[in-house]
């Protein structure tokens, strides 16, 4: 029997507001436990939520991003449930009327574009966290957490793999740092991802009984647990059984998931409108400043990546996939005056080799576009060659220094003096008779030897062209 | 309409509600009772009616972003049943 | 000096005859005399003295706000900074509150000094003070009856004389009822213009604070304080605060006012209809009209109420779980061991209801039939009062369908009981200020008049209500014992 996967994710990202969604405590990651957790976040007797103006920006701005409908009004509701995390016995969340509508999201896999649907976003508050270290056998409660606001992103389940699954979830992670509402790290949780995951026999259309899983927040364990995942289902049919709809854990020390009961005994939610907070009204004044403020989105800017600057469309991909890295990208044709080529090389090899080496991000990267600029005016005005540049290159990883620097200090300045070159040959030449008549006698590839001597000789410095041309006229048959 | 023992064990599970044994059943008449007073309100059709949330037809207000909170977990746990290195305690929470 | 009105005493202080430190320590006194009635769950007597000596200071300074000095407590269900807030419930019997409502920091900022937390229904669910942990309060007018609830202890307390003035909330009536059945003065603002923050939620979508005093006058003052937006409340209105005192004495001459024939059908006892037939022709006498009005959906409000209330109580009290304050039982087994048994033993019979009643009604499968169906049921009553409210400016008829009933009368029949608040529980599905004033006796037991308006016509409603005290005296009858 040939199977077909199915997968649809739902992300939460954790928006990058100072204050929480509805109190004034602070956002910020790694404080004292419960230092940041006020009256309303503890869900104290009496307190009320406001909701925070910034939340429903970037929430509307994500909803534009990915083409979708933005809901005039949005409506936040109680889903009910007892757990120490959750501070007030239910979250305030969406159901019926969520703030960003259906929408979608372009992935390319292997080549091939491919359309997810997003069927809505929504937002709600985060939950505290349960520390599960030794309290002599009890459970410790930090609801620093607690009221940070999310945004719930729902595809569609038109995932069929977990290659798409996680081109997908690169996209919509890309996507909120590009529109600076996510600060998207995973490891402090800001981007989390759970999956449902069932599958069918291909060509069924009817989907499959479907089990979600929790807990898997990185690219790496998504891909992991879907495909443990899909053989588990698969072996489970085929043996006959069936295919029970839970909630289940990734474990990615044992690489298996298993069903987490606790989670399912009681999920009746009991979801209704929350009557301390009144239905959201989002003007046209608030759409018409957040088109405004709206980036070039990556999609489109890697289409004018590759129209612009004639950049192959996996390098357009690259440059254009974090805005900082584009922005790099383009401060630096500018600023260097040289073709888009050689600095798209630059950047994609050189820089993000060393970047990724060393778990960089662009921001962080020890070298500034201007001084790369510098380092490629260099090469295209025949001070250095390009392979001296790269010595240049690693030598301004360790300095502050610009290339103009380097190169004077170093003392690498190209050999461009036709005379010096020519000296240089000349002795060769004289030095190596038995290749010389080896040449002659028609083995080309003794040419070669020639090159490499003479930039040996002239410590890489001397200019290639003009060795070339030098030993052309030279070595004459 | 008449809730048995068991609907009543079961609504009080969900609201992890303590009852009695020998209250349950006192609990399904009362609540019975209150069902068959809520159910009159079937008599009426409203169908074309817009279920009203809110006394007032207001817009949510919202809030800048601001920060505006201080630590005050002194206080704040001083009325807490047990907290220790600044956590609430619970017993063990198994996933 | 206690039979003075709270309008008296502020100009008694301002005139200086007497001092905040001297009435504070007599109402103490009182307090404790009367201490059997039980109106109170917490006597601050340190934090009261160390207040009124601050406002002797601040009065002797001039330039006092005008409540400076004035003695009253607030219900129970009002966070108070550093006191026990219980909200009548076993359940916070040790929460001491780490901050304060906004109604209380804006009676602090008016000068007012608050001797203590009065006694309420658990939660405030109940109407008759019969299911506070800290036992039943009695009606100073007939010690063996209810004084009405859930702000009994503040209706109890005023009408004793034990304080001027008190703070209530109302969610279906738990002002104006035991006002009412206590004889005093109790004025519910429309929704939105007293701040919820620190008012303990039983309904979110019903629950306003509100003044409860002797007089139309005084409890114009203690509104003036009380009202106004709060950016902490996402559902107060951001409109401007009149001068609720500046209408008082306006003449009621072309006055309209609905009567609603579903008030005064076959279901109101004779005596009551007697009562507020009395008390509307002193109406007709300053010139009054009075028209009847019909609304159709009223008698549906009970059903509506008892799913609407319910179900958001059962979601406002699921944070009170004994993690973070509050009960907790002893030696918990495990986490549900620790929710179940808590909640289990910290809560009233009556509390638990409603919140069974709330959580079946949002559950899967009856939300449709119940909530949705009890929110639609809404609006039809709320249109009733808007069409009703555009042929007249106020609306009348009782409050009670009967004066105090005897403590333990009805507690075995808890649908009785919730019948009897079917002329109050309207008012608050619609989001309407309304008053009960005082209107005379029956068998010596208080009876309340009650006025509802129109949104944010609180000027209006203690205009008629004024009006009324000034060619009445029922506000100013003290009941025996209590001179």
């Amino acid at each position: 029997m040939q199977w077909e996967t199915v997968i649809g994710l739902e992300i939460h990202t954790q928006l990058a507001t100072k204050s929480k969604i509805f109190s004034g405590a602070a956002t910020a990651y790694g404080a004292e436990p419960n230092t940041q957790a006020c009256a309303v976040d503890l869900g104290l007797p009496g307190v009320l939520p406001v909701l925070n103006e910034e939340v429903v920006r970037m929430a509307v701005k994500f909803g534009f991003a990915i083409d979708a409908e933005v809901a005039d009004v949005s409506v936040f509701a109680r889903k009910n449930y007892f757990y120490p995390d959750s501070p007030k016995g239910y979250q305030i969340s969406q159901m019926d009327h969520p703030i960003v509508g259906i929408g979608h999201m372009d992935i390319e896999v292997d080549g091939i574009t491919k359309r997810i649907g997003v069927t809505r976003a929504h937002l709600e508050e985060d939950a505290g966290k349960s520390l599960h270290e030794d309290f002599h056998g009890l459970t410790g409660i930090d609801l620093n957490r607690a009221g940070t606001p999310l945004l719930e992103i729902v595809s569609e389940p038109d995932m069929r793999s977990a290659k798409e699954a996680i081109a997908y979830m690169r996209k919509i992670h890309e996507l909120v740092q590009y529109l600076e509402i996510s600060d998207g790290n995973m490891q402090e949780g800001s981007f989390r991802c759970d999956a449902n995951v069932s599958i069918r026999p291909k060509g069924q259309e009817e989907y499959g009984t479907r089990t979600e899983l929790k807990n898997i927040n990185s690219f790496k364990f998504v891909e992991k647990a879907i495909n443990i995942e899909v053989e588990r289902q698969i072996e489970i049919i085929e043996n006959g059984g069936k295919i029970t709809q839970e909630t289940r854990l990734y474990d990615a020390d044992k690489n298996e998931t298993r069903s987490m009961r606790s989670k399912e005994e009681a999920n009746d939610y009991r979801y209704f409108p929350d009557p301390d907070l009144l239905p959201v009204i989002i003007s046209d004044e608030l759409r018409t400043q957040v088109r405004a403020d709206l980036p070039e989105l990556p999609q489109i800017k890697r289409q004018r990546f590759i129209a612009e600057y004639q950049l192959d469309a996996e390098t357009a991909g690259i440059l254009s996939s974090t805005k900082q890295l584009a922005h790099y990208f383009e401060a630096l044709v500018k600023s260097s005056g040289c073709d888009a080529k050689t600095c798209s090389n630059w950047v994609t090899g050189d820089l993000l080799g060393v970047l990724n080496k060393q778990s960089l991000d662009i921001a962080q990267s020890p070298i500034s576009y201007e001084r790369l600029a510098g380092l490629l005016q260099r090469i295209a005005d025949n001070t250095i060659s390009g392979k001296i540049a790269k010595q240049v290159f690693e030598a301004m990883l360790n300095s502050e220094d610009d290339a103009d620097a380097i190169i004077e200090s170093q003392g690498l300045k190209q050999i461009t003096d036709s005379g010096a070159i020519e000296a240089i040959i000349d002795k060769i030449i004289a030095d190596n008779p038995a290749q010389v008549e080896q040449y002659l006698n028609g083995k080309d590839k003794v040419f070669g030897f020639f090159v490499g001597q003479t930039m040996k000789a002239s410590q890489g410095k001397a200019n290639p062209g003009e060795v070339n041309k030098i030993l052309q006229g030279k070595l004459k048959r | 309409m008449s809730l048995t023992v068991d609907d009543v064990n079961k609504i009080a599970y969900l609201a992890r509600l303590g009852i009695d044994a020998q209250d349950t059943e006192s609990y399904a008449q009362d609540l019975s009772g209150m069902l068959d007073l809520v159910a009159q309100m079937s008599a009426v059709n409203t169908d074309d009616v817009t279920p009203m949330a809110h006394p007032l037809d207001q817009a949510q207000r919202l809030r800048p972003d601001q920060v505006i909170e201080t630590n005050n977990r002194e206080a704040f746990q001083a009325i807490a049943p047990q907290v220790e290195a600044g956590l609430y305690l619970v017993p063990k929470v198994i996933e | 000096m206690h039979t003075k009105t709270l309008a008296q005493i502020a100009q008694g202080l301002r005139a200086g005859d007497y001092s905040s430190q001297e009435l504070t320590e007599s109402y103490l006194a009182r307090i404790k005399q009367h201490q059997d009635l039980n109106s109170f769950i917490t006597v601050t007597e340190h934090q009261a003295i160390a207040a009124a000596k601050q406002a002797d200071a601040m009065l002797a300074a001039g330039d006092a706000p005008f409540l400076t000095g004035v003695p009253m407590a607030h219900k129970d269900i009002f966070c108070t900074l550093g006191v026990k807030t219980s909200c009548g419930s076993k359940m916070l019997d040790n929460f001491i509150s780490p901050y304060n409502a906004t109604v209380v920091e804006k009676f602090n900022a008016a000068g007012a000094v608050s001797l203590g937390k009065l006694n309420m229904d658990e939660f405030a669910m109940g109407s008759s003070n019969e299911t506070s942990f800290y036992g039943t309060v009695k009606n100073p007018w007939a010690t063996h009856c209810v004084p009405g609830g859930s702000s009994g202890g503040s209706a109890a307390a005023v009408a004793a004389r034990l304080i001027p003035g008190a703070t209530g909330t109302d969610t279906g009536g738990s002002i104006r009822q035991p006002a009412a059945l206590c004889g005093i003065t109790g004025l519910k603002p429309t929704y939105g213009r007293v701040s919820r923050y620190g008012m303990i939620a039983y309904a979110s979508s019903l629950d306003q604070g509100g003044p409860m005093a002797q007089t139309a006058e005084d409890t114009a003052l203690m509104l003036q304080v009380m009202a106004g937006f709060d950016s902490q409340d996402s559902t107060s209105v951001d409109c401007a605060v009149p001068d609720y005192s500046a209408d008082l004495n306006n003449s009621l001459t072309g006055l309209k006012i609905g009567l609603p024939k579903e008030f005064f059908d076959e279901a109101l006892n004779s005596e009551m209809a007697a009562s507020i037939d009395t008390a509307i022709n002193e109406y007709r006498k300053m010139g009054a009209e009075i028209v009847e009005v019909s609304m159709p959906n009223l008698k549906l409000a009970i059903p509506s109420y008892y799913v609407i209330a319910p179900a958001e109580c059962s979601a406002n009290l699921s944070r009170l779980d004994g993690v973070r304050y509050g009960y907790r039982c002893e030696n918990p087994t495990d986490l549900n061991d620790l929710y179940i048994r808590s909640r289990g033993e910290a809560f009233g019979t009556e509390v638990k209801r409603r919140i069974l009643v709330g959580t079946y009604a949002l559950s899967e499968g009856y939300y449709d039939a119940y909530y949705i169906k009890a929110q639609k049921i809404r609006r039809l009553i709320s249109d009733d009062f808007k069409q009703a409210l555009e042929q007249v400016d106020v609306i009348m008829g009782p409050v009670s369908p009967t004066p105090a009933f005897g403590i333990g009368e009805k507690t075995d029949d808890p649908i009785e009981m919730y019948l009897a608040d079917i002329y109050t529980i309207a008012i608050n599905l619609a989001g309407l200020p309304a008053m009960s004033v005082p209107a005379g006796f029956i068998d010596n037991k208080p009876v309340g008049l009650q006025i509802i308006g129109n949104y944010f016509d609180e000027a209006k409603l203690l205009n008629v209500a004024h009006q009324y005290q000034q060619v009445t005296d029922w506000h100013q009858q003290t009941p025996k014992g209590f001179e």
